[in-house]
């Protein structure tokens, strides 16, 4: 094992439960406890744990267009209201994706941005670099823990430790205490089920996890079958749909970018027509495919590249993500995954696969 | 990890049982435990000439495919067409219900490039 991983405050309980450890984005994570498609069926019919403290937190204060957030971020913030939180991206001024995010109006004047594990060191450099000298600016990721509860009943289990939260509405986030802890709880996640993710400090993250798991309906669920959730959901995942070099159009997220103000790499962006387009298909078969795997039409010709590929569970068949040119996306369409030599068939899908989940119960 | 005593092992972790000049193969457990859930295998072509340690069956879990070398030259003369429905098989029964293929064995002498249970083993805790 690399000895440069980082570790969340969960690493030792994570190897004492028996999961499999991976490094992922700098971080020693687990990847499974019991078997990937065994965690799936749980999360989707019951609820699951997640460690994700390896994600970077920063909180900032300020007002949102004098102290420079507005205009690093694409979503709109002014008119957010205090405790909802809105998904969206940065971008450098070529307009490329430096990483995607959501800010978290904690007050009038007071956010916490969260970013991907991999990026907290140059997303910091960014915002340090493109705030105005008014912000504050504090990077606290490695301060800030974060425990993912997703799945269908996660409200059920969360209620009895933390009264009130049945209130909270989807993307909206409130100050609670568990086990007499003050922790930041939002409703959102990463897996397309009703789900919290909870933000407590650092070293009493061990003492919570714990609590949530005495309750034996709850069990820990490590970053593989996270992957394979949302990939049934279509959600993009830093690195593989989204990156530097990468549109935020062509990605699909111009529903999350306010045309109405400026922002960094606005002008790029509307300077470069998308090429491609990003989109989603079924294998006809259980073959999944992968990262990387050429995408063809039905004539054979080469029309893009996948992103994110697994199999898939609830519709027991392989699943895949990529950017296609813009004509091939009808949902029904036939296409081919593989290279030159080996191809599967597939048939191009709307999003998101998984059609079924409990997100706004 | 379990290891069936009288099958021989690839160092590419292949089991391989040869009666009667016909050698059947498939996985062993510390490959099936590494891969983790098997979600699709895809077979050979019954017929197929295949030589010794040539790919000649993809196995794929939740997250990746895996290459699969045949153990012993010659004709691939059945295939496990449970597997198709039930891949996950080799998960549950890896030396028994999880067999992969069966191979008409061209030369029996290709047995010697293989391991027996005992050096298996050996090899297996030399990875650690």
């Amino acid at each position: 094992m690399e000895t440069s991983l980082n570790n969340t405050p969960l690493a030792d309980v994570h190897v004492a439960l028996g999961a499999k450890m991976v490094g992922f984005g700098g971080w020693n994570m687990p990847l499974q406890y019991e078997s990937i498609l065994a965690e799936w069926e749980y999360n989707r019919k019951t609820v699951s744990l997640f460690d994700c403290s390896h994600m970077g937190e920063f909180m900032i204060k300020g007002d949102a267009v004098a102290c420079g957030l507005d205009r690093i971020v694409v979503q709109t913030i002014v008119d957010m209201p205090v405790n909802t939180c809105r998904y969206g991206a940065m971008l450098n001024e070529n307009g490329g994706v430096i990483d995607d995010l959501i800010v978290y109006r904690k007050g009038p004047e007071d956010w916490m941005v969260v970013v991907n594990a991999a990026n907290i060191e140059k997303d910091a450099a960014h915002f340090r670099a493109h705030l105005n000298a008014n912000a504050r600016f504090e990077d606290a990721s490695f301060k800030t823990a974060k425990l993912d509860l997703q799945g269908p009943r996660s409200r059920d289990v969360l209620k009895v430790l933390v009264p009130g939260i049945e209130q909270l509405t989807y993307y909206a986030f409130g100050q609670f205490q568990i086990a007499g802890t003050p922790c930041l709880i939002s409703r959102t996640g990463y897996t397309g089920e009703l789900g919290y993710e909870i933000y407590c400090p650092w070293e009493k993250c061990k003492e919570i996890w714990q609590n949530i798991l005495d309750n034996d309906t709850v069990k820990p669920t490590g970053l593989g079958v996270r992957d394979v959730l949302r990939v049934e959901m279509c959600y993009s995942l830093y690195g593989h749909e989204l990156d530097e070099t990468i549109s935020p159009l062509e990605a699909g997220l111009d529903k999350f970018i306010d045309g109405n103000k400026d922002f960094i790499g606005r002008k790029a962006v509307s300077a470069r027509p998308p090429q491609r387009t990003i989109g989603c298909f079924t294998s006809t078969s259980r073959k999944s495919p992968r990262a990387g795997n050429k995408i063809f039409d039905a004539a054979g010709n080469d029309i893009g590249v996948v992103t994110s590929g697994t199999f898939s569970p609830a519709l027991q068949a392989g699943i895949g993500i990529g950017f296609m040119s813009r004509h091939s996306k009808e949902a029904g369409g036939q296409v081919f995954f593989g290279d030159e030599k080996n191809k599967a068939a597939a048939i191009v899908a709307k999003r998101p696969f998984y059609k079924n989940g409990s997100l706004k119960a | 990890m379990e290891i069936e005593e009288n099958f021989l092992y690839t160092k590419e972790h292949e089991w391989v049982s040869i009666e009667d000049n016909i050698a059947t193969m498939g996985i062993s457990d510390y490959a099936q435990e590494a891969l983790g859930d098997v979600t699709y295998v895809e077979l050979p072509e019954e017929e197929t000439e295949v030589e010794q340690f040539e790919q000649f069956v993809s196995v794929e879990s939740v997250k990746a495919a895996s290459d699969i070398f045949a153990p012993m030259g010659g004709k691939v003369i059945e295939v496990n067409r449970k597997l198709e429905d039930t891949p996950g098989l080799i998960n549950k029964d890896c030396y028994g219900k999880g067999w992969i293929a069966k191979i008409d064995v061209r030369d029996m002498d290709e047995s010697t490039n293989l391991m027996s249970a005992e050096e298996y083993r050996n090899f297996l805790e030399s990875l650690h």
